[in-house]
């Protein structure tokens, strides 16, 4: 078997290839982030010696620590509303039959897919006279707006395979149905869920949009923005190693969930797209 | 749910209609399509259009075929098929604006090591041709993951059966992928490629991070959002808003009259 084994090799090595094509912007800018100050410039891939003063530098910025919270609440805020309301919405769609079900699940998808930019505007002059502008509750509403409907085809895809004769065996003896859904649909849900809340926390963790264009001051700015706009005062002296050691800080979050739920995360993203 | 957007959407077609500018709020009154007539006789509009799109086609028809090859990689690779999957979500979990920013001062001349290491010297993002192949490059890096993941759950529902078939009837490797594989995968790869061109379409934080539309590689998104919030001109703002949303009901029906027929016969099944 000389041409199985050739084989073999030659797909070991297209996924070291591959390996090594998605890691590199991230070792890059780990690289870059270790650079103390004088070496930014040197153009080298691996720092020569390692600093950590860009991210002392980064820590002691009031605005970064006060994005970072921002960032985190309201992910996590969006995240928690988001699935709380796309579990009754999938659970409807997965178990009962209603006319427009399958238009709901349609509507859920053009909403995911709807350009973003095209409700900025009416949200900044609403969000105005609202005086939602520049809150969290004026982030908050958006992204549950583009998560509910992936949070919604997640659970559907889910619920979809539980065996829901279970929860009528559990009414025939003698439970209730808020006794059945609990005790016996949550924990067999349970996985499903924890896939949609990592997809909708890492949707609510990216987005810059809306974060650009709704807050204005550290009340509410998240990371992405105020990484971006570190830039904003001076085009040519680039505060290049606190971008980076911002940008390392908030990708460790995404590493660690990826490295602890590789598998929820991939069956997550597949599951509406090939089995809806 | 419906409400969150339909209400902003029809708002934003009712503000189209207006002369209505955040700097001088007195002034608001009825236009009618005028705002439209004064986006679509623009040049930046048809420029940023073209932008657009030619960012959408470079950067999906590389992610459909990288993507292939990843996802051949993850189906065939026995070796570290956990390591290589793990890798892979970190483009797609990581912010856009943070792999936008490590890819421009990876180009960059001062701080860049690209440069180093092909021996080049100049600024990638100052010229329109080099910024144009930084930015769809940086959009292949962060959403090919995405398509791969995709195709790879398509590759795993190719019946078996069939590819031993068509080996035992003297199909070589690749014939055996253009002839069972890619006709067996049509739905899924309208599916891949309906998600991948709206979501491209829209491009934003990768052009807002690399160039701020300079070198003229300004996105529609980005004509919407100078236009709304930097310019605070809500009624010319909002009539880009609407086109924008014109255009992916566009792209949408291409691909639904294209693909459409698979994906519904899928779903039947």
């Amino acid at each position: 078997m000389a041409t199985g084994r050739l084989e073999r090799l030659l797909w070991g090595m297209g996924s070291a290839v591959v390996v090594v094509y998605a890691l590199l912007p991230v070792v890059w800018i780990v690289s870059l982030s270790l650079k103390p100050g004088a070496d930014l410039g040197d153009q080298r891939f691996l720092p020569r010696v390692a600093s950590l003063e860009h991210y002392a530098a980064v820590f002691h910025d009031p605005q970064f620590s006060a994005a970072l919270w921002n960032s985190l609440g309201i992910a996590g805020l969006s995240t928690l509303a988001a699935v709380l309301l796309g579990m009754f919405a999938a659970y409807a769609i997965a178990r009962l039959e209603f006319p427009g079900r399958r238009l709901m699940l349609a509507a859920a998808l053009a909403i995911a897919m709807f350009p973003t930019i095209s409700i900025v505007g009416p949200l900044f002059d609403m969000w105005r006279s609202l005086g939602l502008y520049d809150t969290w509750a004026g982030l908050i509403l958006p992204y549950m707006t583009f998560t509910l409907p992936l949070a919604i085809w997640t659970l559907a895809a889910f619920f979809r395979e539980i065996p829901w004769d279970l929860e009528k065996a559990a009414r025939v003896d003698g439970a209730t149905p808020l006794q059945a859904f609990v005790h016996v649909i949550v924990p067999l849900a349970a996985p499903g869920v924890f896939t949609a809340a990592i997809l909708v926390f890492m949707f609510a963790w990216n987005d810059f949009l809306f974060a650009s264009a709704l807050t204005s001051t550290d009340h509410a700015r998240t990371v992405p923005a105020a990484i971006a706009f570190f830039t904003g005062s001076s085009r040519f002296e680039q505060p290049t190693g606190s971008i980076a050691a911002a940008s390392v800080v908030v990708t460790v979050p995404i590493i660690l969930l990826v490295l602890l739920f590789q598998r929820r995360i991939v069956a997550g993203l597949t599951a509406g797209a090939i089995k809806g | 749910m419906l409400v969150v957007t339909a209400y902003p959407m029809l708002y934003a077609l009712w503000l189209s209609l207006f002369r209505y500018d955040l700097r001088f709020p007195g002034e608001r009154r009825f236009v009618g399509l005028e705002n439209y007539l004064s986006v679509l006789s623009s040049e930046t509009w048809w420029q940023a259009l073209s932008n657009t799109l030619l960012i959408t086609v470079a950067s999906v028809s590389l992610e459909l075929l990288l993507g292939f090859v990843f996802a051949l990689v993850m189906q065939r690779a026995l070796i570290g098929r956990r390591l290589v999957r793990t890798a892979v979500l970190v483009p797609y979990g990581i912010i856009t604006v943070v792999a936008a920013m490590s890819w421009r001062f990876a180009f960059d001349p001062t701080t860049g090591f690209v440069n180093a290491l092909l021996g080049l010297e100049g600024a990638w993002l100052a010229q329109s041709g080099s910024a144009f192949f930084v930015i769809i490059q940086t959009e292949v890096w962060k959403t090919t993951p995405f398509m791969a993941l995709l195709l790879l759950a398509g590759l795993t529902l190719v019946p078996e059966d069939l590819l031993r078939a068509a080996r035992v009837d003297g199909a070589n490797a690749w014939q055996r992928f253009f002839r069972v594989t890619l006709p067996q995968m049509r739905p899924v790869i309208g599916v891949a490629l309906l998600f991948r061109t709206l979501d491209a379409f829209r491009i934003f934080d990768t052009v807002f991070v690399q160039t701020r539309g300079a070198q003229g590689t300004e996105t529609v998104s980005m004509v919407g959002y100078n236009a709304l919030i930097t310019r605070l001109n809500l009624g010319l703002g909002s009539a880009v808003s609407v086109l924008i949303f014109l255009c992916v009901l566009a792209i949408a029906a291409l691909y639904l009259k294209g693909f459409g027929s698979d994906m519904s016969r899928r779903e039947e099944s």
